[in-house]
This record gives structure tokens, sequence and C-alpha cells, in this order.
């Protein structure tokens, strides 16, 4: 049933047939998709649609009722959370969530993939490499000249991508993406296409967004969720012309 | 531990205890819905639930008192004065102190839980200024005492029976109230989204006043019923006070049935076992079984699911 | 540390808040009390090893066990058990029906000595079990509880009654445990007579010594990333997990080390009181403990011993001459800092006594430009009032 256009069958995401049940209610229902390595892939659909579910399920926040999830090749929905992100999968929730007492370089750092073990947060020194990578994410996300503000003391804009900077800070081979623009302003969400440009130059990239015209900014394929199944999926322009979207976007 | 007892012999044990249980059972009840519902609704734990629970007792100790000085042809009705009394002086304390302190609290259950204890050390210790540190007792009306026999070897007290009823009087009021009542749509809207209930218009700060004031209030009742079991001194909230969290947590913090249930279940089991073991290791074992099941099951028995 | 930072932390804030303590303790108190005082401050001071256990476990990673007089009492059970047999031997209790073992168990009928007795002859193995009995325990209780995501309220609760349970079970187990009585009659530790004035003193300075080891452990922990990953966890438990951490662990490791520190104390205690009974494990005891830690300020280690000590010197203050005052003081405390003062005596210092100090430290302040690559981790603990924005090279 899935769409799977790649010939190489290397995925480096592949979901199939993951359902999820909260009390009987399918918030995810036999859902397949396949992610190509490099790839950006949005999921868009409406309010309840499932998506941050799907996220949810990926990173194992949520645990899937049936179904796998193949990362590299490892399935992941036997693995603990902090083993997903382990083996490469970041993950920005929807609402931004950041150490707000922590200063900016603080947050980067305390996401840096080392000292992750008890013994080894115990043993963690600040050396010139942390340094430089924490240097490095910052340009990367605009907040250079902030590194020693609280976080607290950001914009919302900019602590999603604070957020987004710990991620990519821990080198993951997935980003996974909720919402990224949601509540930005305009000149933001200009920034942040241009982030996302960057990012997505060496990592898979999996958004969640409602802003078409973001989506059709950063899209490769597009897959399009309705009451937790994929109700189509392709180019943006293949999905846009879909009657059965259309028909779930403006028929009531 | 069953050795040496014949079978017929063992259901008449089972039977006895399983009436001796009773009576904790009504008292933990009584004790734990007003918790219960206080927790569901807030989240926070009232340490000083006991102590709530030992104002009702002495509420309806002084009424006893009023009734025999000055009206002792009713006195065999006083026990229903006092234990509305009891329900109003409580809920009205339980209103001010949310009031004066749990409001200030929201987000902080774990400094609520503080909180509250301190308020208990103050309300202890304002009833041994007041009562004395000797536990009182209430003269039982007539009609209360003696047993009706179930058969030769087994009687049923008739104040047990009596404290039973009241309990499942107001676990069935409880349960009207909450569930078929505008107040309880409104509780139960507040407990499963809170800014969407405010959002559609709902005082939310009015509904946790109330339901901790009827929490406190339920607490009242619990300790008017208390007297007609026991005698009361400053410290015997305190008694059962751990035992009456079990129940809560035991029974799924937002469960009416579950609470009930847990309840019965610990009540029974430490009343059964107290005739085996000594009182203090039957509740040790009661306890640890209840701690034991909680670690494997967190969200107790019967757990509703809410998204966080 | 190398040897010329070492002076430069004595000469910091920080570690000026570090020598003013060990003046108190080791110069002033000493000075100005009689040997019957000092003790009760040594007693007092046994508190405050599980007053930091509680910032650090419920200050900074917010887990907030009620039940952390359950790990004193089997630290000073683990203590007095071992007191309490060199103080049976044969010769002594000759007059029981089966000499050589402890009083109460003859008293109770036992005629042999039960065999979880059987080690603690060893004073090696004592000193293991001290520490190891709790953080055992505290690990087990972890690991079910916090790989299974059980915090918060329900937490506290179970801890509270697992404090109940053990009161119950020593209370009721007369024979083994001394029951409410508790285990009593202590007279030495290897052979040194710890009732005399003298011994009492020197295990006073004992005291303040191992205190001051917690409280440098306590302080690695939170300066390290280790320390910043609790306080993360307190406010962002979600985030820290999808940054890759295993949550449960770091919860298991402090709440074990909290379990460390206050079975140290209690076995501190067993030595400076001479006996060990339930009254000091049950719900009452251990839910005031939690009071110690948050007058201090539950953030701060060193505010935690100011805690201890002030609380429980109010409290033998009152009981001398107002008794039943003291429930009345004791509840307006926990009401009132809960209420008022949530970051405690260290709080208070911060935003009164600081700004004083301040003026002083001016020069050393300007020193320290705010460039991210030399800041160091102490700049975390923003509550504490040995930490401020003024930070020592680290090592
Ligand atoms: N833990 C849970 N328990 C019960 N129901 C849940 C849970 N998680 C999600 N749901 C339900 O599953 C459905 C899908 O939710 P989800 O948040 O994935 O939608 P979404 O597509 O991300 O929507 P939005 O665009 O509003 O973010 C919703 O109806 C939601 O109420
Ligand atoms: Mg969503």
């Amino acid at each position: 049933m899935s769409t799977a256009k790649s010939i190489s069958g290397d995925f480096l995401l592949a979901v199939e047939g993951l359902t999820v049940s909260f009390d009987g209610f399918k918030a995810v229902d036999d859902l397949s998709f396949y992610l190509d390595p490099r790839e950006i892939r949005v999921i868009i659909g409406p309010n309840g649609a499932g998506k941050t579910t799907v996220l949810d399920l990926i990173c194992g926040k949520t645990k899937a009722t049936t179904g796998s999830i193949k990362f590299a090749g490892k399935e992941l929905t036997k693995l603990k959370e902090h083993q997903i992100v382990h083996s490469g999968v970041g993950r920005k929730f929807q609402t931004p969530s950041v150490f707000e007492d922590l200063t900016v370089f603080e947050n980067l750092e305390v996401s840096y993939p080392q000292g992750h073990s008890v013994i080894g947060a115990l043993a963690f020194k600040r050396d010139t490499a942390v340094i430089e990578a924490v240097e490095d994410v910052a340009k990367t996300i605009f907040l250079t000249d902030v590194l020693n503000e609280p976080a607290a003391m950001l914009s919302h804009g900019q602590k999603q991508w604070l957020e987004i900077g710990m991620l990519l800070i821990q080198k993951p081979a997935l980003l996974m993406l909720d919402e990224p623009v949601a509540g930005m302003s305009v000149a933001e969400r200009k920034k942040t296409a241009e982030l996302l440009r960057v990012i997505t130059k060496d990592h898979t990239v999996l958004v969640v967004e409602h802003d078409m015209q973001f989506v059709g900014d950063i899209a490769d394929r597009v897959t399009v969720m309705h009451q937790g199944k994929v109700l189509s999926e392709g180019s943006i322009e293949h999905v846009k012309s879909d009657p059965k979207v259309i028909e779930v976007y403006l028929g009531h | 531990m069953f050795d040496g007892y014949t079978s017929s012999e063992l259901m008449s044990i089972f039977a006895m205890q399983g009436f001796a249980g009773l009576s904790l059972f009504s008292v933990f009840v009584l004790m734990a819905l007003g918790l219960a519902i206080i927790f569901g609704q807030m989240g926070v734990i009232n340490m000083a639930h006991g102590e709530f629970m030992i104002l009702g007792a002495y509420t309806t100790y002084l009424t006893s008192g009023f009734f025999q000085s000055y009206l002792p042809g009713l006195f065999g009705g006083y026990f229903f004065v006092a234990m509305i009394l009891a329900f109003f002086i409580c809920a009205a304390l339980g209103a001010l102190v949310e009031w004066l302190m749990i409001r200030h609290l929201y987000h902080r259950p774990l400094d609520t839980l503080l909180a509250t204890w301190g308020l208990s050390l103050i309300m202890q210790q304002a009833y041994r200024s007041i009562f004395g540190a000797r536990e009182v007792g209430v003269d039982l009306p007539e009609w209360m005492m003696g047993a009706i026999p179930v058969t030769d070897m087994v009687d049923l007290p008739i104040n047990g029976v009596f404290v039973m009823i009241i309990a499942l009087s107001v676990a069935v009021g409880v349960y009207l109230l909450m569930y078929r009542s505008g107040y309880g749509k409104k509780v139960r809207a507040v407990v499963q989204n809170r800014p969407m209930a405010e959002a559609v218009g709902i005082n939310s700060a009015g509904i946790d006043r109330a339901t901790f004031a009827l929490g406190c209030g339920i607490a009242g009742i619990a300790g008017a019923a208390f007297t007609m079991i026991g005698s009361t001194g400053p410290s015997s909230g305190q008694a059962y006070i751990v035992d009456t969290f079990l129940v809560v947590v035991f029974g799924g913090a937002q469960s009416l049935i579950g609470t009930i249930v847990s309840a019965f279940g610990i009540s029974q089991a430490q009343s059964t076992m107290e005739f085996f073991l000594s009182g203090s290791m039957a509740k040790v074992l009661t306890l640890l079984v209840v701690i034991g099941i909680l670690m494997i099951r967190p969200e107790g028995l019967m757990a509703l699911k809410v998204r966080r | 540390m190398k040897h010329s930072s070492l002076m430069k932390w004595f000469v910091s804030r920080e570690g000026l808040y570090y020598l003013a303590l060990a003046f108190l303790l080791v110069v002033l108190l000493p000075l100005t009390l009689d040997s019957f005082r000092l003790n009760m401050v040594g007693k007092y001071l046994t508190y405050a090893f599980v007053a930091i256990g509680l910032v650090m476990c419920w200050g900074k990673a917010g887990i907030l066990s009620l039940g952390q007089g359950v790990f004193f009492g089997l630290g000073g059970y683990c203590m007095a058990m071992f007191l309490k047999l060199e103080a049976s031997t044969p010769e002594a209790t000759a007059i029981q029906s089966t000499p050589g073992i402890p009083d109460f168990m003859d008293w109770n009928q036992l005629t042999e000595l039960p065999w979880f007795w059987e080690p603690f002859h060893s004073f090696s193995f004592t000193l293991l079990a001290v520490i190891g009995v709790p953080v055992l325990l505290a690990f087990v209780i972890g690991i079910a509880m916090f790989t299974r995501r059980v915090g918060g309220v329900y937490f506290a609760i179970i801890t509270q009654a697992i404090a109940a349970v053990l009161t119950i079970l020593i209370i009721g187990q007369q024979g083994y445990t001394g029951g409410v009585n508790g285990i009593t009659d202590l007279q030495t530790l290897m052979g040194w007579d710890i009732r005399t004035d003298e011994a009492r003193n020197i295990l006073y300075f004992i005291c303040v010594g191992m205190l001051f080891l917690c409280l440098f452990a306590a302080r690695l922990v939170q300066n390290r990333k280790l320390g910043r990953i609790l306080v993360a966890m307190n406010a962002q438990e979600m985030r820290v997990r999808f940054s890759g951490y295993d949550v449960a662990a770091f919860k298991i490791f402090v709440f074990c080390l909290a379990a460390a520190f206050a079975g140290i104390g209690g076995a501190l205690f067993t030595l400076l009181v001479g006996f060990m009974s339930p009254s000091f494990i049950g719900i009452v005891a251990s839910i005031e403990m939690v009071i110690f830690c948050a007058l201090g300020g539950r953030l701060s280690i060193l505010g935690a011993v100011y805690g201890a000590l002030l609380v429980n010197a109010a409290k033998s203050g009152f009981s001398e001459s107002f008794p039943e005052l003291w429930p009345f003081a004791m509840g307006a405390l926990f009401i009132g800092v809960v209420l008022a003062f949530p970051d405690g005596l260290a709080g208070l210092y911060k935003s009164y006594v600081m700004p004083l100090e301040n003026k002083v430290f001016k020069r050393n302040k300007s020193k320290t430009a705010p460039v991210a690559t030399r800041q160091t981790a102490e700049k975390v603990d923003d509550y504490s009032p040995m930490n401020d924005t003024y930070s020592p090279e680290k090592s």
C-alpha cells in the first residue's frame, strides 16, 4: 500500500503498519511510509490527524500498539527513548522546550553527545572540542550574540532555533521537527526556512507543518495524514491537486 | 499460617474478621473519598486530612455533650445533627485553608504536601491544648448499642453496620454529585483540560475551592462516623493517614469505584491477616503488598488515561 | 585541583563561605559550648547529612522523598548493631539465660543471635553496611519507581509508606530489633568508651570532618555536568530524555547519593547519642528532615547545614521552655517557608546580604568577563549563596 519510490530500497527510515490506540481510539492506524537518506519529508494534515503522534512513536515517547519502525536497519519500537536518540534520531517538540535557567551555551553543551551516562556526566569536561562545536552550532542557529544569555530571555522564535540547535549538536541522522515555524514572525519564518535549507544539506529531515507556503519552500515530498492514515503522498503539486486532499481540507 | 484450623473454623474466622474489617473499610472509604476528590481535581494531597476528620469527631463529641446536658430527650438523634455540623464546619475551614494557602501553591504539589503537613501539626497541637491529650469518647444513643446475630458464631454490631451505611451513602452521594450534577460535569471538565474548561467559561478557581471544601467536609462526616466505633485523640487522624493515601493512590487517582474497591481490599486484607499474625505484622504485610503492586502498576487499579 | 587554584578557591567567595562554616563548627562552637551542648550540636549536624542529600535529591532533581528517615535509621541501626554486639560479651551478659546475645533478645526469649546480626561483629563490614544497606534499599526503590516513571506526589507518598512500614516492623519485631526502645546501652567502639566527654568531643570533630567530606562530594556533583542535568531534569524532564539521557539512571543515582549521606549521618548519630530507636525513622521524623533542607534553601547545600542546625536548636530551645508551643512553631515553619520563602535562608541571604558583599567583592568581579569559553559549571547554581556569577577557574 505504500508509495515508496526509492529504487535502492536502502531507506533510512521505514515505518510499516504502525498503529497505536488510546483506549480503543486509533490515533495512528496502519501507517506506512519510507524516508530516503537526505530526504526532506513534510507531514501535513488537519488538526488531530495524528502527525505529532507519529513523531512520538518514532522517538519512543509513545509505544506503538503494533507495527515496526526501522531506522538504518535497526528496530526502534523496542528501544528506550535515550537509546533511540543515541542511534541518531533527534526530536523537536511542538512547544519550545529548552532549559530556561541555563544559558544558551549551556543548553547546547548539555546536548553535546558526550557524557550521557551518570559517570560520564560526572567526568565531563568542557574542552576545546565542546566549545568549538557549540560555537559552530550557535552560528548556524543565529544565536552567537546571545550565547551567554539565559534561555529564558530569548524570544519565542529564538527558543525554537535553540531547540533545533540542541538537536544539531547531537549530529543526528534524522531530525524530526514538529511545527518549527508556528508562532513565528514573518522575518523569523524566512530565517527558519534558510536554516532548514542549511540543515538539510547533510541531514534527513521529517517536518510536521501547517504553513503551506513554508511546506512548498522546503519539501522534497509531502505525506498527507488524515484520521491516522496516509491520505496521499508525493510532490507538493501532486498532493495539492489530489481530490481526496481537497475534500478533507475544504469539504466538511 | 492456616495450620491447625478446620475448614469450617476458617470460614467462620474469615467471616468474623471480614465483618471486623468492614468498620475499617467504612473509615477508609470516608477518609479516602474526601482525599480522592481533592487529589483527583487538583493533584494535591492534603496531609491535614486526618486532622479535618478529627475536627469532625470533636464536633460530634461536643454535640453529644450538648444534647446530654440540654436536650436529653432528643439524645437519640444527636448524631445526625453532629454529622451535619461536622460537615459544614470542616467544609468552611477547608474553604478558608484553600483561600489562604492552597491556591497560592498551584503547580507546586510537593510544596502543598509540606504546607498541609504544617497545618496538620498546628491542628493537632490545637486539639491537644483544647481537649487535652487524652482520648475522648461519646456515649452511643440507645438504638446503636447491641448486635444483630447472624450465625451462632458471628455477631454484627449495630454501630458498625450503621457506620457502613453512612459510608456507602456518602459514596453514592459523591457519585451522584460527580457524575449526575452540573458541578460534577464542571469538575470533570477541569480535570481533563483546565485551560479549555476556563476558555468555555468555567470558573476553575471556584471549582477548586468548592472541591477542597467538599473533600474536607466529607472528612468531617468521616470524623463523626469515627466516634461511633472508636475514641478520639489529637493524633488519631494521623494513624489513618498513610493507609488512606495508599487507598487513594492504589485505587487510581480519578476513579471513585477504584477508591472503594481498594479501600475494601486493603481493609479486608489487613483485618483477615490480623487474626493469624500480630496486628503490626498484618499491617506491614498489607502495606508491603500495596507498595509492591503500586511498583508494578503505578497508575493504580483503575486509572483514567489523560493526555499530559 | 592544583595547589595554586586551591588557594584561589579558598579566597574566592565560595571558599570563604566554606571557611566561615568551618570556623563556626571547628573553632567557635567548641570554644564557647560545654561538652554537653557541643554533643547536641553534633547530633544536629548528623541531620545536616540528610538535609544535604535532600538538597541534591529534592531541591535539584525535584524528587521529594518523605522517607529519608529510613536511610538515616538504617545507617544508625547498622552502627548500633555493631556497638551492641561489642557491649554484649558473654562476660558482660553472664546473668542472662543466654549469655553473649544482646539483652533485649534475651528478654524476648531468643536463644541465639539471628543470622543477620552475625556480620555485625566485624567493624569493616559495619562501615560498609552503614552506606551499603541504605544505598541498596534506595537502589531497589529507585529501580522500581523511576524506571516506571513514578514521581512527584506518588513517590512522596510511597516513600512515606515505606517509612511507616519500617517503623512498624522494627517496633513489632522486638526480639530482633529492640522494639520501640531501640538499641540502647551502647558503650564502646572497639574498646574505646564513647560515653566520656573526651570521646564525645572527638566524635564531634569526626562528625564535622565527615560533614565536610559530604559537602565536597555534593559540591562536586552539583558543579559537574551531572548537577546541571539534575536541575534540567527537574524543569524539563522530557527534553533531557530526548537529549539522550537515561533519566531514570540519574534519578536512581541522586536518590542513592542522598541515601548514602543519610546513612552516614545516622551512623554518626548513633555514635554521638549512644542509642538508636525507631522514633528517628518514622513518618514524623522523616518529614521534619525535609524542613531542615527547605529552611536552609532547598537548592543550597551549605544552607542545608544551617537549616538543620537552626531547626534543631530551636526545637531543643522550645522543648526546654515551652514544649506545647513547638508544634505550632514547626507548623508555622512548614507553611511559612513554603508560602513565603521557598528559597529559604539561602534565598534571603542572596537578596539581603549579598548586595552588601558585592561591594567588597567588586574588584574580583570586574576580572571575570563573561565569555562563554571561560565560564564554568559553577554558574548553574543560581540560588545557593556560594555560587553567583563570580566563578573561580576550574581545575
Ligand atoms: N496519549 C494520548 N492519549 C489519548 N489520546 C491521544 C494521546 N495522544 C494523542 N491522542 C489523540 O490522538 C489524536 C491525534 O493527535 P496528534 O496530536 O497526533 O494530532 P496532530 O495531527 O499533531 O494535531 P495538531 O495539528 O493539532 O498538532 C488526537 O485526537 C489526540 O487527542
Ligand atoms: Mg501536533
